[in-house]
């Protein structure tokens, strides 16, 4: 009954609202930066409040599918969304790292090349690119069958980015952890024999707890 | 005691620029048309001007009180630093619990404005209140076999929240060699803007070593070892790859994280440029001599 109607109020949001939504976290971040309001080191905060956004989407964009099966709940029309989202986040990012970091293009290639964390965050916002040139619906019609492979690449994004996370971080980080290891487990509720044990272990026991 | 070392930057350097650049002009005239090249050189042109107290004491790394840079300055106001006693032990002719008051007890107290260079690439200027090293130790006597000073930080749970979290091999350990420890330079702080330092900053005393990362500046210290081994320190046993023992500011050893060539000095802002970070942090003059044939790509 609550699924349904959840459901029912979903389909009445048009997709387009979240291009609308998501976007509000990183201009505040960069207004505030702006007005001189992020803190004694503007830089830093605005780099990774829009690095840790753009992950949280994409944990989000992953949670889609095991959501529909676990509880029937359906974002699976706001997937594309938050995938487009996600991809406009690390950008900002990426330009927030290049141009007020770093400043300067003639470091840009050491950077990448020496800094382990910094190579893996790059190969995963260049992973994103055809993730993002393929949100469009021609796209997945051109593409038929072999979108869906292409579009697998995100899982190896969100563990790029969560291993990027957990490389910038000093010392053992208790958050930086903790988002790879819900990346991680909504992996594992897709991989192959694991997904179908695990989905129908846990819809027993949905089964037995509801009824 | 003490005014052994001589501060080059004081409150003069804030003066108005015009001003400023005529005290310098006049300087040069005084030394002669030689001496203008020098002083027309970045390195004395460069503005130092303090840090606001504010961003002195709202951007800290103290991972004591949780990892985020605004953790110590909402979370460090637990930390009770009343009736603080430091252990003093190892090879000293007096080791004993000494309250901080009575340490400090006859010596002269200076202000020290130096540049902080964290291993992070970002900077401030700190006008720090605070007593030399030397005079500390040359109280409570150093034994002839003492080669190294080993310090230690609070290790209180229920006043550190970040403790929780295994971070670090807590407490918290830093280590110098004695000589390191014996400089002028080297300083135990009390204060900041002549004011009682902020449990942020490492209240009620702290170690501040200008031409070093700022992580081996150990703060909230309870015991300080005179030992005659190279002690252990926390971010080397964390990852010895990264921090050596020594980790004097050097543009020319790359951290596998930061670029250490230069650095953004807090405060100017989101578009903010990145300066040259010095050789010892500026401090060379001072305190080249003493690493003076040792390989620094080696010894980081």
């Amino acid at each position: 009954m609550l699924i349904q109607w959840i459901n029912t109020a979903l389909r009445q949001i048009p997709t387009w609202v979240l291009y609308l939504i998501l976007p509000i976290p990183g201009l505040l971040a960069i207004a505030a930066g702006l007005t001189d309001n992020l803190g004694p080191e503007p830089i830093n905060e605005l780099e990774e409040e829009l690095g840790e956004f753009a992950l949280k989407l994409l944990i989000l964009g992953l949670a889609v599918s095991p959501l529909l099966h676990l509880t029937r709940i359906n974002l699976v029309r706001f997937r594309r969304a938050i995938g487009v989202m996600a991809f406009a986040y690390v950008t900002a990012h990426f330009l927030v790292w290049f141009l007020l970091d770093l400043q300067g293009l003639n470091q840009i290639w050491t950077e990448i090349a020496k800094r382990p964390y910094v190579t893996v965050g790059f190969a995963g916002f260049v992973a994103m690119i055809p993730l993002a040139l393929t949100s469009n619906d021609r796209s997945v019609r051109r593409l038929g069958r072999f979108w869906r492979i292409l579009h697998r690449l995100t899982y190896l994004v969100a563990i790029l980015a969560g291993l990027h996370f957990i490389m910038l971080s000093k010392g053992f980080d208790v958050e930086a952890l903790a988002h790879m290891v819900v990346i991680l487990a909504f992996l594992a509720l897709r991989v192959g024999k694991w997904r179908r044990g695990v989905l129908s272990g846990l819809q027993g026991l949905r089964k037995k707890l509801i009824g | 005691m003490a005014h052994r070392w001589t501060n080059t930057l004081t409150r003069a350097d804030v003066t108005p620029e015009p001003l400023w650049l005529n005290r310098r002009q006049l300087i040069a005239g005084a030394l002669g048309a030689g001496a203008t090249a020098s002083i027309a050189s970045p390195a004395l042109a460069e503005t130092l001007e303090p840090n606001t107290w504010e961003h002195i004491t709202s951007y800290n790394n103290f991972y004591e009180f949780g990892t985020d840079k605004e953790d110590p300055a909402a979370h460090a106001h637990r930390l009770n630093t009343s009736g603080w006693e430091i252990e003093v032990d190892g090879l000293v002719d007096a080791p004993g619990r000494y309250l901080v008051a009575s340490l400090l007890d006859g010596l002269s107290e200076e202000e020290r404005i130096y540049r902080f260079r964290c291993v992070e690439a970002w900077s401030m200027v700190v006008p720090w209140n605070g007593v030399e090293l030397k005079d500390i130790l040359d109280k409570v006597g150093v034994q002839p076999g003492a080669k190294y000073v080993a310090f230690e930080t609070a290790n209180r749970p229920d006043e550190m929240p970040g403790l929780r979290y295994p971070v670090l091999d807590w407490p918290y350990r830093e280590g110098l060699r004695l000589d390191e420890a014996l400089h002028p330079l080297t300083l135990m702080a009390t204060g900041i803007y002549g004011k009682p330092i902020p449990n942020q900053n490492g209240a009620p005393i702290r170690l501040v070593v200008p031409w070093k990362y700022g992580f081996k500046s150990i703060k909230s210290i309870v015991r300080i070892t005179l030992t005659d081994q190279e002690p252990a320190t926390s971010w080397n046993m964390a990852n010895a790859r990264e921090y050596g023992f020594y980790s004097n500011v050097n543009p020319t050893v790359s951290h596998p994280r930061w670029s250490q060539a230069t650095e953004r000095k807090i405060g100017g802002g989101l578009f903010n440029r990145r300066q040259p970070t010095l050789m010892f942090n500026g401090y060379e003059a001072e305190v080249a001599d003493l690493y003076k044939g040792m390989d620094l790509t080696r010894y980081f």
